[in-house]
């Protein structure tokens, strides 16, 4: 059972983290990762071939996550696989004791790693959390019976600071209308923003678990307007970060910040760490949400 | 019509060298790869200039009407029989559709000199943009007229993916997002209701070799007659 599930249920607060399986065998580096950010998580995404670049599969790892006592958040891109692929690994992850899936479209490939690889997408994020509502209710895509149901907590992403709002409203609303029952946004600047976006899934009876970025150094930012998507992370906070004296801790006062305001407005938070694991316990214990 | 692109010339050389052909016949194609400026009299003429700057014979060439048509095609082979007889190998300039046409149409090695890339809509004189993907699943009915198949970098049926930013494309940054425009023309139709979700795709529908006869389909149903 997802106990991601049972605490936003409950009204508890929660807290997500994120880890990247490593390029390779070698868990040891992931398994750190785990033990720095996991105590104070609920729940930690597995991402899965992030930046549609190469890395060991968010199944294998999730299950790692598992054995090592925390709560897995499985995520499924639909760049790699396709209806068979996606639905035999939803499978796959379920027997494994994996109960929380994200299911996002991912990154396309001419941006990561192997940009000659085809990409997939045989179904998009909204379609793949049909069909884990459907797995749920105990039959596959073309509506056989599955020989054993699944009871996944079905997730997906949402970027509340991107416009226009009303084609951002109408997504959250499909991809609710779809079985999704949680939300883990982009990175939120704009409170206000959050707030709206917020109100939309709440109404459907959907949470939302706002994301904060520990934004650890100018180059991260610049890293993240260029590459990632649009302008995400705005001027005044850029400035923040690059005028500081020591970015990193800067970095970690901001999400603190950011943290304590989101408390007031969503569920959760998500805490992207770019590599500062250490930042992520400070940052939910200075915060007030873990003692 | 069929969008190519010229091969790049040191790899058609050295499909040349590969066959040990010291001539070669060279077709055209009078349809797609002449409005495409790739396989028309001009750019026939430039690749004779050049296989004879390397030193290859040209024994003749021709710009049929439509290279992809197999019975004009053996009729074009019938025309230029000597020249064709007197060539180690012919290349042709036209879509890999009129490439194999070509090869069905002569017993001589036949050689690809374009890239054929997409299935095109004619912007202007010399430009070309992919819109539809030939998918044999139309959705242009549900997307106010605009492809996702296609337009959409990912491909996807629903959409903004969560990389939109301001309306725009996070793959072709400098592009406005497929869905972002699906849903501003249903909007402004008032058709906000047809637009997404969209159910996955049948992707049966284009299984590989297509193949449509519509004799056969006559002769089946009675009709046209």
């Amino acid at each position: 059972m997802s106990r991601l599930r049972d605490l936003l249920d409950s009204g508890s607060f929660v807290v997500t983290g994120e880890i990247a399986p490593p390029l390779g065998t070698d868990l040891s580096a992931m398994r750190a990762s785990v033990e720095t950010i996991a105590p104070v998580c609920d729940a930690v995404n597995v991402t899965d071939n992030q930046g549609a670049s190469l890395h060991l599969s968010s199944l294998a790892a999730s299950r790692v996550v598992l054995e090592m006592g925390h709560e897995p958040i499985f995520q499924q891109t639909c760049r790699d696989r396709n209806r068979l692929a996606l639905q035999s690994d939803m499978l796959a992850a379920w027997t494994l004791g994996l109960t929380n899936l994200l299911a996002v479209t991912g990154d396309d490939p001419r941006g990561g790693d192997h940009p000659e690889a085809k990409g997939v997408f045989d179904l998009d994020s909204t379609q793949l959390a049909q069909v884990a509502s459907g797995f749920n209710a105990g039959h596959d895509m073309k509506g056989r019976d599955l020989k054993g149901a699944t009871d996944f907590f079905i997730g997906a992403a949402m970027f509340p600071e991107a416009e226009p709002w009303d084609v951002q409203q109408a997504r959250i609303e499909e991809k609710i209308a779809a079985g999704v029952r949680f939300f883990q946004t982009q990175a939120v600047f704009d409170i206000d923003k959050l707030a709206r976006a917020v109100d939309v899934a709440h109404a459907h009876g959907a949470k939302v678990i706002a994301g904060i970025l520990v934004l650890r150094s100018p180059r991260v930012i610049r890293f993240i307007n260029e590459r990632l998507a649009g302008l995400m992370v705005p001027a005044h906070v850029a400035q923040r970060i690059e005028r500081a004296e020591d970015a990193a801790a800067e970095a970690v006062v901001l999400a603190t910040e950011q943290a304590r305001e989101i408390a007031h407005v969503a569920d959760g938070i998500h805490v992207m760490a770019l590599g500062l694991d250490a930042a992520v316990p400070t940052i939910v214990r200075d915060a007030g949400i873990r003692d | 019509m069929i969008i190519t692109r010229p091969r790049d010339w040191d790899r058609v050389r050295a499909q040349i060298a590969d066959l040990g052909a010291t001539s070669v016949f060279i077709m055209g194609c009078g349809q797609c790869a002449t409005v495409a400026n790739t396989g028309g009299e001009a750019e026939i003429l430039a690749a004779k200039e050049r296989l004879e700057a390397d030193g290859v014979t040209v024994t003749g060439w021709s710009v049929g009407e439509v290279a992809c048509h197999a019975g004009g095609q053996r009729l074009e082979a019938r025309k230029h029989a000597g020249e064709l007889e007197a060539a180690d190998a012919v290349l042709v300039l036209a879509c890999g559709a009129g490439v194999q046409t070509m090869a069905d149409a002569t017993t001589k090695p036949v050689t690809p000199g374009l890239e054929s890339v997409f299935l095109g809509n004619v912007v202007r004189h010399g430009v070309f943009e992919e819109r539809c993907q030939m998918c044999g699943d139309c959705v242009l009915d549900r997307t106010a007229g605009i492809c996702p198949v296609t337009a959409c970098p990912k491909g996807l049926l629903n959409g903004p993916c969560g990389g939109m930013w301001d309306g725009m494309c996070e793959v072709l940054t400098d592009r406005e997002c497929t869905h972002v425009a699906i849903r501003r023309r249903l909007a402004e139709q008032n058709r906000s209701k047809a637009g997404a979700p969209l159910p996955p795709k049948d992707y049966s529908k284009k299984l590989k070799p297509g193949r449509v006869d519509i004799r056969a389909d006559r002769k089946r149903t009675g009709e046209g007659r």
